[in-house]
């Protein structure tokens, strides 16, 4: 039975030598990255074969709880964790203990008790995956919590730039969206500076977070400087996520007339990107979401060969921790 | 108007302790002797007589504190806190006597709902505790309570705390009528088409965590709201638990334009900053939030120069099962009766940001004055509400420490220095370690 430990010994280092998890994209270096793209590239070879399974977690068990709807994160990670051989269960919380009110903490102590290898979750609280770390002695994986982070959405999106366009380190990106409700940003603007790239965000005022700067981006409201970037990363409009009456925009209607990313935008060989789903007609017109420099496609067909990179990594080699800090030491 | 169980005042002799009253301008190593209760001798060698003798060498005697602002959940959440827990706590703090807030279920906004917690209070209460009473029934920002019947039966303030008084005309007929009863209207101000869902300060850290932000500007706008009307309508008011550089600024320019606004502020506001998120411990989550380290500093400052007059805890306890949860899902308050000294103690004073005497005046003193309280003193005649600290105490903050209900402490784990050794409170021995 997993030893479950309370939340004051989160403030403290641990004790025991620490367990792996993939939280945040604070939690990995830049070295860390790049033997994790390494992996998923030598991974992606493998994939040529006629038989894809590799037997390398066989036994293992990767358990992944969806708190919230995904297609191509959880069909990515289930998918990731059979062709490494290993034993998988997914959890929704629709249909399970959760509709009955169950905590999160008891959910996640219940499935501890299967003693799973790692745990993939997604949640809509911020913090969620450090809360099953605290409880259960699986590897972590974020697979989304809240408008925190998306650690491996931002790996699988370094691995298609690097694909596609050689290099990260120099590269210009633009980032072009509701960055103030989105995940995917944060962690993609935390991973693309450790490696050595140029973020610059765009979007209207309200969906800027202020202070975003100190993340080491520059942040503008003119969408014409999407030009200059080498790559254009569209954010979906988080319809779901604004509450009523905030008004961040307006309309949908200004918004893509004025923040869209249509072909008059960009120039002739700008990659684009979007982490999907996309709202067609809203951020991204649907005659670049189609053409050729779209990399959208390329994205899915990495998040398989990163999410088993990630899983490969921390049941094997990995050195991902998870820092701990005193709140007196941070005053 | 502070109520407690009647229990046999002291004889008792404190000796040899550093005697520090900052408002008696007393900072000397002397012995107290306390006569039923009132502190009847203080100097040199004193007569022992057949008192309860404390050795107090090595020790700082102050003035016992007073918490202008505390939760003791009752009723409607006992198994929180309830009155015997939360003003044993108190005691172990140091405390000799807190003010509850009324925003308990049922919200205390009538006469009968007052004298059950008065009543209660006079068979359970371990130190003296006063209660408020809401400016608004059920704190729901639409109609006065009936102030002066409230006021008549025992309310020491009125507050509203949890939520702001929204709208500025009925704010100004609460100011005006309040004046009629004589008590001081405090007010948690926080401008919540601003704050909306906000989970923690709007800022830099925020902005990396992916919290919806609070912004300085929903108090610091309310703050000066509710500055304008005390000015316009020439009335009292105190401001609970400020945050903001902001609101600390308006504050001062307004007293010094005349206006009696008094104000306070949280040990964990004045010993944190927003940076300490990062750790998403839900601990750590409050309303006001913390702040930005240079909002930090403008309390400190606010503290020292006397535009802030009041230390409070804003102790406010809350289940395990509802912090043990995502950041984002937790309620917001923080625990603070036994740890406020310490805190202080490791954080301020001994890092050299505030004289220890501003830390003692401020935790007693200076928020009884607030609400027109007797300000304990060390002065021959004075009933005996008296502190023993032990400055060189380092100890690690566990759960088990707790007397309180509840442990939701931002400090659990932390190592701190500073420890409360006995409280006399109303002349009676509280607590003693």
């Amino acid at each position: 039975m997993a030893e479950i430990r309370v939340m004051r010994e989160d403030l403290r280092p641990p004790t025991s030598p620490p367990r792996r998890h993939f939280i945040s994209i604070k939690d990995v270096s830049r070295d860390d990255i790049d033997r994790l793209l390494a992996t998923a590239r030598t991974l992606e070879r493998s994939m040529d074969r006629e038989v894809k399974k590799l037997p390398t977690l066989k036994g293992r068990l990767v358990i992944n709880v969806f708190y919230e709807s995904s297609t191509r994160t959880s069909s990515s990670f289930e998918l990731a964790a059979k062709r490494l051989s290993a034993d998988t269960m997914s959890i929704k919380s629709s249909g399970s203990s959760v509709d009955k009110g169950e905590s999160l903490k008891d959910t996640a102590i219940t499935l501890g008790a299967y003693d799973p290898d790692v745990i993939v979750i997604r949640h809509p609280q911020i913090g969620a995956p450090n809360l099953v770390a605290r409880v259960t002695d699986a590897h972590v994986v974020n697979a989304g919590d809240g408008k925190h982070q998306h650690p491996t959405q931002a790996l699988l999106d370094l691995y298609t730039m690097r694909e596609e366009l050689g290099r990260l380190e120099g590269l210009h990106v633009a980032i072009v969206g509701d960055v103030l409700h989105s995940r995917v940003a944060r962690s993609l603007i935390q991973a693309l500076s450790l490696m050595g790239a140029h973020v610059t965000l765009v979007g209207p005022p309200a969906l800027l977070p202020r202070g975003v700067e100190a993340m080491g981006c520059e942040a503008t409201t003119d969408i014409s400087v999407i030009a200059g970037a080498d790559v254009v990363y569209v954010l979906r409009m988080q319809r779901e996520r604004m509450q009523e009456g905030a008004n961040y925009v307006p309309s949908l209607r200004e918004y893509a007339a004025r923040w869209g990313v249509t072909p008059e935008r960009l120039r002739p060989g700008q990659k684009v990107m979007h982490p999907g789903p996309m709202n067609r007609g809203v951020e991204i017109d649907p005659r670049v979401a189609d053409h050729a420099d779209a990399l959208i496609e390329t994205q899915v067909r990495a998040g398989l060969v990163t999410r088993m990179a990630v899983l490969y990594d921390l049941l094997t080699n990995g050195p991902i921790e998870v820092k701990t800090e005193s709140v007196l030491e941070v005053a | 108007m502070l109520f407690a169980k009647d229990t046999p005042v002291e004889n008792i002799v404190v000796r040899g302790a550093r005697v520090v009253d900052p408002v008696e301008g007393v900072d000397a190593v002397l012995d107290l002797r306390v006569d039923q209760g009132v502190i009847a001798a203080l100097g040199q060698d004193l007569d022992t007589n057949s008192h309860r003798v404390i050795d107090a060498e090595g020790l700082v005697l102050a003035p016992a504190f007073v918490d202008p602002h505390v939760h003791l959940r009752t009723p409607g959440r006992e198994d929180e806190e309830t009155i015997v827990s939360g003003t044993a706590a108190a005691a172990a703090g140091g405390y000799c006597a807190i003010l509850a807030m009324p925003n308990t279920d049922p919200v205390v906004d009538s006469a009968a709902t007052l004298g059950s917690l008065i009543e209660a209070a006079r068979t359970e209460a371990e130190i003296p505790v006063g209660f408020l009473a809401a400016i608004t029934k059920g704190q729901s920002g639409a109609e006065l309570t009936e102030m002066g019947e409230l006021a008549a039966a025992g309310a020491v303030g009125f507050s509203d705390d949890g939520v702001p008084v929204a709208a500025p005309g009925l704010m100004r007929r609460a100011l005006q009528y309040g004046a009629v009863t004589g008590k001081r209207i405090a007010l948690h101000c926080e401008e919540r088409t601003l704050s909306r869902d906000g989970q923690m300060h709007e800022g830099e850290v925020s902005a990396e965590l992916g919290f919806t932000g609070y912004p300085s500007v929903a108090e610091s706008l309310m703050v000066e709201r509710d500055l304008a009307l005390a000015a316009y309508e020439r009335q009292p008011l105190h401001l609970l638990h400020l945050s903001a550089w902001e609101s600390v600024q308006a504050l001062r320019r307004a007293r010094g334009d005349g206006v009696q606004a008094t104000a306070e502020v949280t040990p964990h506001h004045l010993c944190l900053t927003d940076e300490a998120i990062r750790s998403l411990d839900p601990n750590l989550k409050m309303n006001p939030p913390l702040r930005s380290a240079s909002d930090r500093t403008a309390l400190i400052e606010g503290l020292k120069d006397g535009t802030i007059v009041a230390i409070a805890t804003d102790h406010a306890p809350h289940a395990r099962h509802e912090k043990d949860v995502p950041f984002e899902a937790a309620p917001f308050g923080v625990t603070g009766l036994e740890t406020a000294f310490a805190a202080l103690y490791t954080q301020l004073v001994e890092p050299g940001l505030v004289p220890l005497e501003v830390v003692l005046e401020r935790m007693s003193a200076g928020p009884a004055r607030a609400y027109g309280l007797d300000e304990p003193r060390i002065a021959v005649g004075s009933t005996a509400n008296l502190v023993l600290l032990d400055l060189n105490a380092s100890y690690r903050v566990t759960e088990e420490m707790f007397r309180s209900r509840s442990v939701n402490s931002w400090l659990l784990g932390e190592t701190v220095k500073g420890k409360v050794r006995a409280t006399i409170a109303a002349g009676r021995l509280a607590f003693a370690s």
